[in-house]
């Protein structure tokens, strides 16, 4: 049988304008060739700007901005499709390749009702009558586990939640009956507990209506829960290819088997000591709201140590981040810090208190100012604190940026000269320059990729041991609480669930939240999706 | 960089103009109200754009009124923009009741036609060079005043501005080393625009008769002066009036290029 898509020899370019340049040609993709039969699931898998997304768009022959498809070709259904005409396209597009975005919330209009959308494309090819059309998405809603199939269409998109209106882009490229979809990150931007859901219902969808599928995601673990084979790609060219069980299993190269293994940082758990930072019985809500997104929080964290505040989005976490910093004036409770009881709004806090308690960011882009050079950024501190000016701040710049291993070279240059990592070490020594006690670190890994991700949090493992920082590390991903925390609160819907030692809050006997909180985080082996819906199910029924 | 041709074409006119202006007393051939031929002569070797109601050289007294509009036209918008731009920074960066009070002193005097308020307070102050150019300045900082808030509000609330604020750093460090290097591409093309309403502005007014006044005097004045002279079929009054739309169109063309490389610049990511 005939391949359903079958890429060879694939290159695609792009021209890129640096400032003070020529335009120049880059390469995206150089030479990468897939084959996918119908029915079954190809995992693109890279780092980011490693062109995978790029590749996934070529299976419509879709070029992103500028993107252009240069050479090899692109065979859908036995034709080449690799520069055909925009008639030929826009015919093919939606009828045999749909497209699921990684935003659902950017990708829907939010003046047009969920089904309008949905069945949009069906009605555009003429593929099906609106009532077959309408009848076939409610068919699909109730396939992909969304509330209330027969009325869900009827809701606006910002009636329904993040991960109900990935479900419903599913619905909306499986609706027109296409041969082949593409999945662009569809769980990246989701919670855990909403992604291992959406994941199964994709999972599910996809061999039941038996479409070919390409599935881009930077998660090695998600992508073995789904895909039947793996493609490996960095820098645009193929790392390994082949079946999945043979890359998580027996991956045979170097980088491959670095994406197997990444989040193994071994962390010894240090005794609890008496705390730096006192947050007592806690509350706090937004100016104009009557809804406390605080409930009496009390954490503490020792200094040298790191806690780990774990949690959804909109459990409180950031708030709380925000209540320590004094950008969100705490309502009730007391925050000790040093010894000192901290004013609950910022204008109130003396200087010493602003410089020893630090802040790093989750998106190092908009953390720097992108008119300022590396050296400005990292030396205003410096001036600001201690006075330092002129040859002595330059001495102390470079000495920071060799502590983040860093060349001081660097210091010359603007922040979009830099690379994600680079950009969120730079951040890192920001905080450094003001010799702080405690820096809070919100979702720092978050943005970044596994590899980076991974340097990022040794390095501040290695400042933590050499210069005896505490952090209160914010983050909604387990594996990095694991590798850096000391101690451990679980925050749900404004409250802290569970609290404690590491190794007493990631052993059993857990609560609910936390329970559901630590199985949702996908396992890098066959099968654990499954597994864990498996018991899901018999636990439910159990009750 | 690549400038684009019509970039570049608005680029060289505004030069030329600038500068033939600014040297009008050397390069003009003749005097500003010196009588050198007969009403409303043609274009001739002599008087290569004609000569006026009463016979003065058209060319020399378009340069002498060059220096008048653009001298005006600059000083007011630079008026305008100082005022709007630190207002508009000021209510974005604070907040509250200073933004509130800010933004609805400006809408009330937006909610007035400014032709109409300058007609008005015009006819009562003294008509001096500088009355001119603060009332138009005033006016036109209300706009200003939009653009750098809105402008400023979009940056107030980026990470690196919270971390300054963390940091302890004082308003005006905030607003002039945060702030202001970033909201300068869209406020230098908007300083464009309004340099132009600027010029269409003390043009208006001179026409009106509550500008420029004689012996001096600038593009629309000579409009006014000249426009009887169409009814005969004079074209001296088109003179004036097509150096002010030369000057719109080649300060817009330059405009829309600055705008179009901020938007670039936004976007402009590595890889």
């Amino acid at each position: 049988m005939a391949d359903l898509l079958s890429i060879k020899d694939l290159v695609i370019e792009a021209t890129s304008y640096p400032p003070g340049e020529k335009p120049r040609t880059v390469t995206l993709v150089d030479g990468v060739s897939v084959s996918l039969e119908k029915g079954r699931v190809l995992g693109l898998i890279g780092e980011s700007g490693a062109g995978k997304s790029t590749i996934g768009l070529a299976a419509m022959a879709y070029g992103r901005g500028g993107v252009r498809l240069t050479g090899g070709e692109v065979r859908l259904n036995g034709r080449n499709i690799r520069g055909a005409g925009a008639v030929t396209l826009r015919e093919l597009r939606g009828r045999e390749v749909t497209y699921v975005a990684q935003s659902a919330a950017a990708a829907f209009n939010p003046a047009k009702k969920l089904m309008e959308q949905v069945i949009e494309t069906c009605l555009l090819h003429k593929i099906m009558t609106r009532p077959a059309a309408e009848a076939r998405a409610v068919e699909l809603f109730r396939k992909l586990g969304l509330p209330n199939p027969e009325g869900f269409g009827n809701r606006y998109p910002h009636q329904v939640s993040g991960g109900q209106l990935q479900r419903a882009m599913t619905a909306m490229a499986l609706c027109p009956k296409p041969d082949l979809v593409i999945f662009d990150e569809p769980t990246t931007a989701l919670d855990v507990t909403t992604q291992i859901e959406v994941l199964a219902a994709i999972k599910e969808a996809i061999h039941d209506q038996g479409v070919a599928a390409i599935y881009i995601t930077h998660d090695l673990a998600v992508v073995a829960q789904v895909a039947d084979d793996i493609m490996v790609l960095r820098h645009g060219k193929t790392v390994e290819y082949g079946p999945t069980d043979q890359i998580i299993n027996r991956p045979g190269q170097a980088y491959t088997q670095a994406l197997v293994s990444v989040r193994e940082i071994a962390h010894v758990e240090k005794p609890d000591a008496a705390p730096i930072l006192t947050v007592d019985a806690v509350t706090a809500r937004y100016k104009g709201t009557n809804f406390d997104v605080l409930k009496r929080v009390s954490v503490a964290v020792a200094p040298g140590q790191t806690l780990a505040v774990v949690g959804e989005s909109g459990s409180g976490k950031s708030t709380l981040a925000r209540a320590i910093t004094g950008l969100l004036p705490a309502g009730q409770g007391a925050i000790t810090f040093a010894g000192r009881c901290l004013s609950p709004d910022l204008a109130g806090r003396s200087r010493d208190d602003l410089r020893e308690l630090q802040m790093i960011y989750q998106m190092a882009d908009t953390a720097m100012n992108p008119r300022q050079t590396v050296g400005t950024i990292i030396g205003r501190p410096l001036e600001f604190y201690f006075g330092l000016k002129g040859a002595e701040k330059a001495k102390r710049v470079a000495e920071l940026l060799d502590q983040i291993e860093m060349g001081k070279g660097f210091a010359e240059r603007y922040p979009a000269e830099l690379s994600g990592g680079q950009k969120q070490r730079v951040c890192i020594a920001r905080a450094l320059a003001a010799k702080p006690k405690l820096i809070i670190c919100d979702e720092v890994t978050s943005a970044l990729d596994p590899l980076v991700a991974d340097g990022i949090l040794k390095l501040l493992l290695e400042l933590q041991a050499r210069e005896g920082v505490a952090y209160l590390f914010i983050t909604h991903d387990l594996a990095t609480v694991r590798a850096i925390a000391d101690k451990i609160a679980v925050m749900y819907r404004g409250e802290v669930v569970r609290y404690g030692q590491k190794s007493d809050v990631l052993s059993p006997p857990f609560d609910d939240y936390t329970d559901l909180l630590l199985s949702s985080v996908p396992e890098m082996r066959l099968g654990w999706l499954e597994e864990v819906l498996g018991r899901r199910r018999m636990e439910s029924a159990g009750n | 960089m690549r400038i684009p041709f019509s970039a570049l074409l608005g680029l060289a006119v505004m030069g030329l103009m600038l500068l033939s202006s600014v040297l009008a007393q050397w390069v003009a051939p003749y005097g500003l109200n010196e009588t050198v031929g007969k009403v409303w002569e043609n274009p001739s070797a002599t008087f290569w754009l004609g000569t006026d109601q009463i016979g003065r050289d058209i060319l020399s007294r378009l340069l002498y009124g060059g220096q008048v509009t653009i001298f005006v036209a600059a000083a007011s918008s630079a008026l305008a923009f100082s005022m709007g731009a630190f207002f508009g920074f000021l209510a974005a960066v604070r907040g509250g009741w200073v933004d509130t009070t800010l933004s609805r002193i400006v809408d009330v005097m937006m909610a007035v036609p400014s032709l109409i308020v300058a007609l008005v307070v015009l006819s009562v102050l003294p008509l001096t060079l500088p009355t001119l150019i603060l009332v138009m300045g005033v006016l036109d900082s209300t706009r200003v005043f939009r653009l750098s808030r809105a402008v400023a509000a979009d940056i107030a609330v980026m990470d690196y501005v919270e971390a300054a604020k963390l940091r302890g750093e004082g308003q005006s460090w905030i607003i002039f080393r945060e702030i202001l290097p970033n909201a300068m591409s869209p406020l230098v093309a908007e300083f464009g625009m309004r340099f132009i309403f600027a010029v269409l502005f003390i043009s208006t007014l001179s026409f009106l008769g509550l500008g420029i006044q004689p012996p001096d005097t600038d593009w629309g004045g000579m409009v006014r002066e000249n426009k009887e002279g169409l009814i005969y079929g004079k074209s001296a009054a088109m003179v004036p009036a097509a150096a002010i739309a030369v000057l719109a169109i080649a300060v817009n063309t330059v405009a829309d290029w600055i705008l179009s490389r901020t938007s670039s610049l936004k976007g402009g990511r590595n890889g």
